[in-house]
């Protein structure tokens, strides 16, 4: 039958699209895997091994007071080696593949350090250049990282810089308390509307649909085609689509956009990004 | 669909097309009429990010001469040039709609590595000035120029990565079929090179 065979191709068609779009979707992720870094795995990554495990609890404890405060999200990372790499396109590899800040705020902050290469580099996400500019990333690195790094004192030398970091973040305090409310908004429930807009779509695709379905097996047949269920009358026509003559029904139905997102127990980023600010330095 | 068709008896013919160009459109969007103008415009994002950063490294340089001046009055030469690249960079521009045209890209690019020449110099110069090195004013200003130098690297990545993703989309299928049946201007946008000379090892020579 030509039809059939008609049919038979474009479903071939179909199933080539659809390779295609999987191989595509592969490449891509191949694409984005290619280069080794660090997993995000809270927000200090000691992958060097410099920081001792009273300082580290600390420290996390430290940021996260801080990202709850103002949804800042700071996180220090130690790495070996750089392997051959420019601290700053590595620096900002990271940052990106991690997505540290708010998603549309891009307020991360990344402190790396490389001990082999002996170098250190604070990456300031688009959303705070403005605050924690280039100038003070690299005095903060200069007078307070450096010298701390140099007697050897790794574990020291970050958490000073940690602090002076939210010193400098906290000084524009409007800034950032307006920051800090304008997340806590947008994660709290999803605007009035857009529930009542949810409820009411999802009455109109569910409820005839589920009318349909459910009529002729709960409810009490009345003539060909015609149940009663609920108190309504509803003719499940030929074309399979059910006519209703009463109305009233429209109650149940829908679903409940409240609750928001709340991030499990593991830490990870926003879905912010960087554009390179900050500054490097070496010991 | 069938008893969408077979409604017409009833209403008119114009909402069961309605609703199905409603049905359709997504389809369209899925089979990549949207892949090219969308990319397209990242792509012309990222050049606006590019030329941003470029500009506010040109800002930068009325300042930075102005310090160094006062320490380094006999460092004529190499200031002279600096200020010159800059003016020379600045009026060569390339905007979102000249992208495709090769010859304003080059010129654009060989502008703009001029001045990162001449600024190159400038700083090495300044080494033998160890007041103007250790002075706060310079110091600031060193901190934003390579803040600045390494935002352009930043963009210029992004920008190349934008055209690669635009570019691959005109020649690739089924992308392609809207590029040579719909989006008929659509032109493969340059992108940055390394010049032939830069390819070169450097040389090192302990004399």
């Amino acid at each position: 039958m030509p039809h059939n065979r008609m049919k038979a191709l474009g479903s071939r068609a179909g199933g080539i699209l659809l390779l295609l779009c999987l191989h595509m979707l592969v490449l891509l992720a191949a694409h984005s895997i290619a280069a080794e870094l660090p997993a995000l795995t809270g927000r200090v990554v000691d992958n060097a091994g410099i920081i001792d495990t009273e300082t580290e609890r600390a420290l996390t404890a430290k940021l996260e007071a801080f990202e709850t405060r103002s949804s800042d999200q700071i996180v220090i990372a130690t790495i070996d080696s750089l392997e051959g790499e420019a601290i700053e396109s590595y620096a900002n590899r990271l940052f990106r593949a991690w997505g540290l800040g708010q998603a549309g705020e891009d307020n991360g902050i990344l402190l790396l350090v490389t001990v082999a290469d002996r170098r250190m580099r604070i990456e300031v996400g688009y959303g705070l250049e403005g605050t924690l500019t280039d100038l003070h990333s690299k005095l903060i690195i200069e007078n307070t990282m450096v010298p701390a790094f140099r007697a050897g004192d790794f574990a020291g030398g970050i958490s000073e810089a940690v602090d002076d970091i939210i010193m400098v973040l906290e000084g524009n305090a409007a800034e950032l308390e307006a920051r800090a409310k304008r997340n806590q908004e947008s994660e709290s429930a999803l605007p009035l509307p857009v529930i009542l807009f949810l409820i009411l779509w999802g009455t109109f695709f569910f409820g005839g649909m589920a009318m349909s379905l459910l009529a002729p097996i709960f409810g009490r047949k009345i003539g060909p085609g015609r149940y009663e269920w609920l108190g309504m009358t509803i003719v499940v026509g030929g074309s399979g689509r059910p006519r209703r003559r009463n109305s009233g029904w429209s109650r149940h139905g829908g679903f409940s956009g409240g609750g928001g997102f709340s991030r499990g127990g593991g830490f990870s980023g926003g879905g912010g990004s960087s554009g390179g600010g900050g500054a490097s330095g070496s010991w | 669909m069938q008893s969408l068709c077979r409604a017409p008896a009833r209403h008119s013919r114009a909402p069961a097309a309605l609703l199905f160009l409603l049905l359709v459109l997504p389809f369209l969007s899925g089979c990549g009429f949207n892949t090219i103008p969308t990319q397209e415009e990242q792509a012309k994002a990222a050049w606006s990010e590019v030329l941003n950063q470029y500009q506010r490294r040109a800002d930068l340089i009325p300042n930075l001469v102005e310090t160094v001046k006062g320490y380094a009055q006999q460092e004529r030469e190499v200031l002279q040039s600096v200020v010159e690249a800059r003016a020379k960079a600045t009026q060569v521009q390339v905007s979102v709609d000249s992208l495709a045209d090769p010859e304003k890209f080059r010129a654009f690019q060989e502008s703009q590595a001029e001045l990162s020449g001449a600024l190159g110099r400038l700083l090495a110069v300044v080494e033998n000035y160890p007041d103007l090195k250790s002075s706060q004013n310079f110091l600031a200003l060193q901190a934003q120029l390579e803040g600045t130098e390494n935002r352009i690297a930043v963009a210029r990545r992004d920008y190349i990565e934008a055209v690669r993703v635009y570019n691959t989309s005109l020649r690739t299928f089924p992308t392609m079929l809207w590029a040579k049946f719909w989006f008929t201007d659509a032109k493969p946008f340059e992108t940055f090179t390394i010049p032939a000379e830069k390819m070169d090892t450097p040389k090192v020579d302990f004399g």
